[in-house]
């Protein structure tokens, strides 16, 4: 097994890290600017897909079932902040853990009841085969659609940094994450952020679960997916949007190099563990995660 | 009126520490085991037994040690499903390898085994909290379950990957009717609660409830911390062994690795959540709940819809509702059933007066 494909095990390691940042990145969304653990992410990743693919099986084209997705998943963002989220503020965290564990089994039932339990394709227009140029010149086979998603994201993130650092809105989300009380104090509608938070947090749901039907089928396995943005969450830190990035490059990378490395001699299947022991040796030795905020308990 | 404590005075310290000071507490616990051992076994057909009771009380138990860790401790786990598991395969290699092994002490064992993976899971606890901790507790349910499966050791090299349990001889005793799985399931079940009603009421659960109230402070007032996390995590394992042991000899016969699924730790979550996290009583309402819930709603159903709605439809409502019930026990009632029935107790303590 030479440099090469060495290579082609990372690249393709790093590319569905960056999967797993976008799923990681609405958690971050939420826990910064409420404090509270969106354990539903995967099940909003699940139904965003399986809702634009149900639209635009009944018949509607990309162009509009793209923004009626995006209605959907806005009005479900605001309803969970409306009736879960609301009637609990300010209490233990994991009671709002918990909750939102709740609000999953919502989530999946409803998505199961409204448009069945099919395995469903998502067609973005984008074959995943590996790209043609980089095939024929270095010899590495990457998939198109891993490359485009990576793309999606850098694009995301962008988007999502200008918002937060040059409009208004983004400097009251940002006030709202730093401190409540003091945002209520200078006149932040609260509530009003809050909403819209959770609406972001579904859109950017709904980019991760489009990249991710489009790459493995729409299919409930998807919400297993959310299990995994937990250790990325862990090493990058709750509250940081680049440590999520990287926290998700990182375990995209070594979860493929371990299993492709260390796999064959236990028989395989680290996948599903891996992460999640990475986490906790990071846990170990520093808490907080990469870039998260030094945790203070104060007795 | 009925439960009125006038009267009864408590003279020693003996009488005024027990666990049912009331003699209305007394006397129907008295008449709730004689029900539960003697009449139930003659009265109920094999199919309550088997597909009712003996579940509800094994779950009970997993819930138990569940509450423990989580509502007790304060350490928030996901992992109870896989300590299950280890429970499960624990009690079945020792009955395997071991000739002439009793099943009993197969049972203890099995917990005890179970105690050691969960104390080495539980070690993380000492320097992460809360949220971090559950996923510490994930990374246990994963690599148990991967663990189980990929070690044919395990399963003793079976092919099929699944393992066929022992039939459970006690003194030479064949217990394989359901009547008598029911026996061995509701002994353990009652002799375990009360250890863990007396832990729970003890120096033990009080240092539990300081860890879960702020365990800085309790480190500071002395309490060590080391000891009383891993004991937490240590006994509530056992607990969650002994219950996946229960599972797989006397409730299903047959078990594999991936039948205890992060869903299942979920469920064990749900229970205690709506249960009444903290309690002991909890444990046993919260387990009934989540194991009758399906059954009613598939009854309802048929009653109202006939035989025109689908199973997965009735599985996602059912999904639908569980979800649903949750956030409503913690918006509205964070303590759970047991704490719905403590405040019938106390209204019955004024009963017919309204205060």
């Amino acid at each position: 097994m030479g440099f090469q494909f060495f290579l082609e095990v990372l690249v393709t390691g790093l590319l569905s890290g960056v999967m797993y940042s976008l799923v990681a990145l609405g958690f971050v969304l939420i826990y910064k600017a409420s404090g509270v653990f969106n354990f539903a992410q995967g099940a909003m990743v699940f139904f965003a897909a399986l809702t634009f693919v149900g639209i635009m099986e009944l018949g509607a084209p990309f162009w509009l079932a793209l923004p009626l997705t995006i209605g959907v998943m806005v009005l479900l963002g605001m309803a969970t902040e409306r009736f879960v989220l609301r009637p609990l503020v300010n209490q233990h965290e994991i009671t709002l853990l918990m909750a939102t564990i709740g609000l999953t089994f919502v989530i999946e039932g409803t998505a199961q009841l409204v448009w069945g339990v099919e395995v469903r394709r998502l067609d973005l227009g984008i074959k995943d085969v590996p790209l043609k140029w980089l095939a024929d010149n270095t010899g590495m086979f990457i998939s198109q659609i891993d490359i485009f998603a990576a793309v999606v994201a850098a694009i995301l993130v962008s988007i999502l940094s200008l918002v937060f650092s040059r409009t208004k809105v983004g400097r009251a989300l940002r006030a709202v994450a730093d401190d409540h009380a003091a945002a209520l104090s200078i006149g932040i509608p609260l509530k009003r952020i809050w909403a819209l938070v959770w609406a972001i947090a579904g859109v950017v749901a709904l980019v991760a679960g489009m990249l991710w039907g489009a790459r493995s089928g729409v299919q409930f396995a998807l919400v297993f997916v959310a299990l995994k943005a937990l250790p990325v969450l862990i090493i990058g830190g709750f509250t940081s949007v680049p440590g999520v990035i990287v926290a998700g490059l990182i375990v995209g990378a070594t979860e493929k190099l371990a299993e492709v490395y260390i796999g064959p001699m236990v028989g395989g299947g680290i996948e599903s563990w891996f992460p999640y022991v990475l986490a906790i040796l990071f846990l170990l030795v520093r808490p907080e995660g990469l870039f998260g905020e030094k945790i203070i308990r104060r007795v | 009126m009925i439960y009125r404590e006038s009267g009864q005075f408590r003279t020693t310290y003996n009488q005024d520490t027990q666990i049912f000071p009331l003699r209305q507490d007394r006397f129907a616990m008295i008449a709730l085991l004689a029900v539960g051992l003697v009449v139930i076994p003659l009265v109920a057909s094999d199919y309550w037994l088997k597909a009712l009771l003996i579940p509800w009380l094994i779950f009970s138990l997993v819930a138990l040690g569940q509450n423990i860790l989580t509502g007790y401790a304060g350490q928030l786990s996901l992992g109870s499903a896989g300590f299950m598991a280890v429970g499960a395969f624990a009690c079945y290699n020792f009955m395997l390898r071991i000739d002439g092994m009793p099943f009993l002490v197969a049972l203890v064992l099995s917990g005890i085994s179970a105690a050691v993976v969960g104390m080495a899971f539980g070690l993380p606890s000492l320097r992460i909290r809360g949220l971090y901790l559950a996923v510490a507790t994930l990374a246990a349910q994963f690599f148990i379950v991967w663990a189980l499966d990929k070690f044919g050791w395990f399963k003793n090299f079976d092919p099929s990957g699944v393992i066929t349990a022992q039939p459970m001889i006690i003194l030479g005793n064949v217990f394989d009717t359901a009547q008598e799985k029911y026996l061995i399931v509701a002994v353990v079940v009652g002799v375990l609660a009360l250890l863990a009603k007396n832990m729970a009421r003890g120096s033990t659960g009080r240092a539990w409830m300081a860890v879960r109230d702020m365990d800085v402070a309790a480190e500071v007032m002395g309490l060590p911390l080391v000891r009383t996390k891993l004991l937490a995590f240590a006994i509530s394992s056992f607990y969650c062994g002994v219950g996946g042991a229960l599972f797989a000899f006397a409730y299903l016969g047959t078990v594999e690795p991936s039948a205890f699924t992060i869903d299942l730790s979920f469920r064990i979550l749900f229970m205690i959540i709506i249960g009444g996290i903290g309690t002991i009583l909890g444990s046993f309402l919260g387990a009934a709940f989540i194991l009758l819930l399906p059954i009613l709603l598939s009854v309802v159903f048929h009653l109202i819809f006939g035989n025109a709605i689908s199973a997965s439809v009735i599985s996602s409502v059912e999904l639908i509702i569980f979800g649903v019930l949750i956030i409503a026990f913690l918006i509205y009632e964070p303590h759970g059933m047991a704490r719905m029935w403590q405040i019938v107790k106390e209204k019955l303590r004024l009963w017919p007066f309204p205060h």
